[in-house]
């Protein structure tokens, strides 16, 4: 009788495995079918490594994926993984060759444990990020002198930024975020913030300034879609595409992606593939970035700006 | 004839299957010595894991520890940085007593409910709610912490609505099925002679259960207690939520504050491995590994006081 219990069971893990399997091959071959009656230009990957991971920023990871998900609908025998995890995550597991590709919203350079000379940086877009203010503070454009005082708590209430008489709300992001670096960087001049409510994630501090009264935090622009928050001008500078390109609009970071030496294979054809037109006229702004084709400064990793 | 089946197949397995029946036997223990070794042995890897790097940051770092433990001065990143977790340490120990103290009488009193009190509806309606408030995942109550308890919190309490006392109600809401389903158990395995005995000297229901039955089951009812903080002590999701994330000392329970688990999840990601922050964080999870065992300590101390 156990015997008997014990085969069933082999029997029907059996079957599982075989029905995913088939299941798996189907969708394979579905796909393989429709890109041949589509597009014969199919398989042009290098042969010998069909496979690869890239890791690293959160922030990244929906635009990388997307890239990711369109470049292997047409070259269907590459595998491209595309995982979060953290800026720091990324650069550690490139630098130490677990990962291909790694993500990054910082330069390797400002970060402690890495060195920066091995890897190879592929800047694949531009995130403009600004103040986003709770829309009961009545303010809709900061000096940078204002934003500083604001973040560094030596204003405590709107009324004395020409808003409404009330209490003002930070919001921060965790010390070693990306994001954080470079809002203190380029928009605070890197004044410490005063101490405020702490989240990471960018839709957990869009729900909070949305939600606080005269609250105040900073997310890249794709957070502003919608009335929940205020989208704030720097000196009178809207975050657009445009002022970020022309260099008018300071707060903005490359979006890296290292890798370990020189790209070879289908690492290389895929950052190739995230800066040709395709993605960066399309998936790039769709996703609320500035594609590296509309940049007319540049800037290194010490933060210096130039005409390029 | 079923009787002769028997004693034939009992027949046959001892004459003619000896040889098999000691394979079974050697084979069956083998597996399960198997199971028991790699649970030890994950153990023991976790330990060494976590020591080995949670103390590199006192060894190669040079941070001293009494220092890391005592001072109230988080500042990772600045120019002078300095690494002391008491604030966490005092958040954590802060959250978890705070909602033991709330849990722990609101459990053991459900607790006697269903076992003394209402069997049928206890064991029908409150086990199942029970059960499934234990299946219900951190984020989710972190969610609701942070779209319905903290507006409330904001509205009606002083400070900003994040904060000590928002992250208690969370974990006491997380810790209750934990506290009320062992003290059930416990309050079920006490012998009927020890309630008959004490209704039989004439004493009332309440008499019976607050004089005989709790004093009786104490020992377990404290480990469902412990364990219960051990719960909380280990939450990170949930609380992160909704306390805010403050490297300050709260001032009151309204104050924001942070907990050890919420600082190394808003961070870990974003450093480096073997750069100095990410290493404190590690040893912020060795401390948490630290007061996991000593609650187990507690636990296998109070276990060992039972009496009945």
């Amino acid at each position: 009788m156990k015997k008997m219990k014990l085969s069933v069971l082999l029997a029907m893990f059996a079957l599982v495995i075989g029905v995913l399997a088939a299941c798996g091959g189907n969708a394979g071959g579905e796909q393989s079918e429709e890109d041949n009656s589509g597009s014969s230009n199919s398989g042009g990957g290098d042969a010998s490594e069909t496979s690869i991971v890239v890791a690293g920023s959160s922030a990244m990871q929906p635009l990388v994926a997307a890239a990711a998900e369109m470049y292997q609908e047409d070259n269907t025998d590459a595998d491209i993984q595309v995982n979060a995890g953290g800026s720091g995550a990324g650069l550690s597991q490139v630098q130490e060759g677990s990962i291909d590709i790694g993500n990054s919203d910082v330069f390797a350079e400002e970060k402690e444990g890495i060195d920066a000379d091995a890897l190879v940086d592929h800047q694949v877009a531009v995130v403009g990020m600004t103040a986003a203010i709770n829309p009961e503070a009545g303010v809709d454009n900061l000096t940078k002198e204002q934003l500083i005082d604001v973040f560094t708590g030596e204003v405590t209430n709107w009324s004395e930024v020409g808003g409404n008489d009330m209490k003002i709300t930070l919001v921060n992001r965790p010390d070693s975020s990306g994001t954080r670096a470079t809002f203190v960087k380029y928009g605070l001049e890197g004044a410490t913030p005063a101490e405020g409510i702490t989240e990471d994630s960018s839709n957990t501090v869009k729900q909070i300034v949305g939600d606080t009264d005269g609250a105040i935090g900073y997310l890249a622009l794709s957070y502003f879609d919608d009335d929940s928050i205020v989208k704030a001008k720097i000196d009178g500078v809207e975050a657009t595409n445009e002022t970020i390109g022309s260099g008018d609009f300071p707060i903005w970071a490359y979006q890296h992606s290292y890798t370990k030496g020189e790209a070879e294979g289908l690492a290389k054809e895929f950052l190739d593939y995230l800066l040709s037109d395709e993605v960066q006229s399309s998936i790039v702004p769709d996703q609320g970035y500035v594609p590296m084709t509309d940049m007319q400064v540049e800037r290194d990793a010490e933060g210096n700006l130039t005409d390029k | 004839m079923a009787k002769a089946s028997v004693s034939s197949s009992a027949h046959d397995r001892l004459i003619l299957t000896k040889n098999n029946r000691r394979w079974d036997e050697v084979r069956g223990r083998a597996l399960v010595t198997t199971c028991a070794v790699i649970m030890i042995a994950a153990t023991i890897a976790i330990t060494i894991f976590l020591a080995q790097k949670g103390l590199q940051s006192f060894f190669v770092n040079n941070i001293h520890p009494i220092a890391y433990l005592t001072s109230t001065n988080w500042n990772p990143t600045g120019e002078n940085a300095s690494y002391g977790i008491f604030p966490f340490i005092f958040g954590s120990l802060a959250v978890t007593f705070l909602s033991a103290l709330v849990a722990a009488p609101l459990g053991i009193g459900a607790a006697i409910f269903m076992s003394e009190i209402s069997p049928k509806f206890g064991k029908k309606v409150l086990q199942p709610v029970i059960e499934l408030l234990v299946g219900i995942p951190s984020v989710v109550y972190g969610f609701i912490g942070l779209v319905v308890l903290v507006p409330l919190v904001r509205d009606h309490l002083p400070g900003n609505g994040f904060s000590l006392f928002a992250g208690v109600v969370v974990l006491t809401v997380m810790i209750l099925p934990t506290v009320t389903t062992i003290a059930t158990d416990a309050m079920r395995s006490l012998p009927n002679s020890l309630r008959q005995g004490s209704l039989a000297l004439g004493a009332t229901r309440w008499q019976t259960i607050r004089k005989v039955l709790i004093p009786a089951a104490l020992p377990s009812l404290l480990t469902a207690i412990v364990l219960g903080m051990a719960r909380a002590f280990g939450e990170a999701l949930a609380v992160q939520m909704v306390i805010g994330n403050t490297r300050d000392i709260p001032g009151s329970i309204f104050d924001t504050s942070a907990t050890l688990t919420t600082i190394v999840t808003l961070n870990i990601g974003h450093t480096t491995d073997g750069s100095i922050e990410n290493n404190t964080l590690w040893s912020m999870g060795l401390i948490l590994l630290i007061i996991s065992f000593i609650f187990i300590l507690v636990v296998r101390y109070l276990s060992g006081r039972r009496k009945v």
